[in-house]
């Protein structure tokens, strides 16, 4: 239930910006999941709606995922990260810390770790709408 | 974009009295070995301690633990396993003993995730074994951690200290509170480091003797205890304690 712990951050983020903006109500926020952290959305929303503060009651919890596009500093090949081709071990250490992807993934082509995370890494908070 | 990781991590360390971050300007000063004991001795004094071990790419505090087989268990985030009656956390869990090549933004994302998805529940000490340097970790540390102080480890070597300097003049300048700096592996009589750390307004809390023993007690907390640099992190650990 790392999701759980995350799902948290969300609604004590959101609260707090809620709180510095004036907003009397949160009607919806959009939010961006990586599936490099393959984090499980039915497990993300259930947190998010057991866990809704007095200001986020009535909030929408728009939740998209957002495939995860790797590209080597080394050669610049760039590649999409696929859960499937991973053993299980190393896709939970990918999901509880996904930085874990330079110990375990190499670039397909050249073989290098060095390689950035164009997208896709984890969770993202894209936009907050809400009632003054 | 928000990133939402950051809002939960001063909630994650609330039940925490004391974090404090071991760290030097220079690598190879015995960072690890004082932050592990330290550690150790304040659990067996019966605090509630955490050992945190940050240093990403070269962590080494589970070798100096002998941990071997643990995993943190998953609970609501995760919570650190219990070692020699302290909870350890370290980014071997998921690396094991494969080499982790990470940037520095990389470094700050680990950390930032870390923070917010660790529950440390109630402790007095947190102590944070920090990578050498001044760069993405301790900068991290000091905006993410705002109750965080520092234990300074230096070496009698100008080279270290004048890295340690560096540091310490950092920290001074913002205003973040230093314990004080303790002068590992010390071999022969000097004034030096102790003058030039005072001279700072850093409490010195004291020299600790290069000691021929402590490679053999690595990996075994009671033999580690029990050398000369063992004892002698007892007797500084004395200024920790409220």
């Amino acid at each position: 239930m790392h999701e759980w712990a995350l799902a948290e951050a969300v609604v004590s983020t959101v609260s707090q910006i809620a709180e510095k903006e004036g907003l009397k109500e949160v009607a919806e926020v959009k939010i961006k999941v990586g599936e490099l952290q393959q984090i499980e959305l039915e497990i993300l929303e259930f947190a998010l709606s057991q866990l809704k503060a007095l200001k986020l009651k009535n909030t929408k919890f728009s939740i998209q995922k957002v495939r995860a596009e790797l590209k080597c500093r080394v050669c610049g090949h760039k590649w999409i990260f696929r859960k499937e081709k991973m053993n299980e071990e190393v896709a939970e250490a990918i999901h509880f810390i996904p930085e874990i992807a330079h110990t375990y993934i190499k670039c397909i082509k050249c073989g290098s770790r060095d390689f950035e995370i164009l997208e896709g890494r984890g969770i993202w908070l894209e936009s907050i709408k809400g009632v003054k | 974009m928000v990133d939402p990781r950051i809002g939960i991590i001063e909630e994650r360390l609330k039940g925490i009295n004391n974090i404090i971050a071991v760290s030097s300007g220079k690598g190879g000063v015995g960072k690890s070995l004082i932050a592990s004991t330290l550690a150790l001795t304040l659990a067996r004094r019966d605090y509630k301690v955490g050992l945190f071990d940050l240093d990403f790419t070269s962590p080494s505090t589970h070798v100096i633990l002998g941990v071997k087989g643990l995993q943190p268990k998953e609970e609501k985030g995760i919570i650190p396993p219990q070692v020699h009656g302290l909870r350890y956390m370290s980014i071997v869990y998921y690396s094991g003993e494969y080499a982790s090549p990470l940037r520095g933004a990389d470094i700050s994302n680990a950390l930032i995730e870390l923070l917010a998805i660790t529950r440390w529940n109630n402790l007095d000490f947190l102590i944070i074994d920090m990578p050498p340097g001044i760069s993405d970790a301790i900068l991290d540390i000091i905006r993410l951690i705002k109750r965080i102080k520092f234990l300074i480890v230096t070496t009698p070597s100008r080279l270290a200290f004048e890295t340690v300097r560096k540091l310490t003049d950092l920290l001074s300048e913002l205003g973040i509170p230093v314990i004080g700096a303790v002068e590992n592996m010390k071999m022969k009589e000097s004034q030096f480091i102790q003058q030039q750390v005072e001279r700072r307004g850093i409490t010195f809390l004291g020299e600790v003797r290069f000691d021929t023993m402590l490679e053999e007690a690595i990996g075994n907390v009671n033999k580690l205890s029990a050398t000369q640099f063992g004892k002698k992190i007892q007797e500084i650990a004395n200024i920790l304690e409220p």
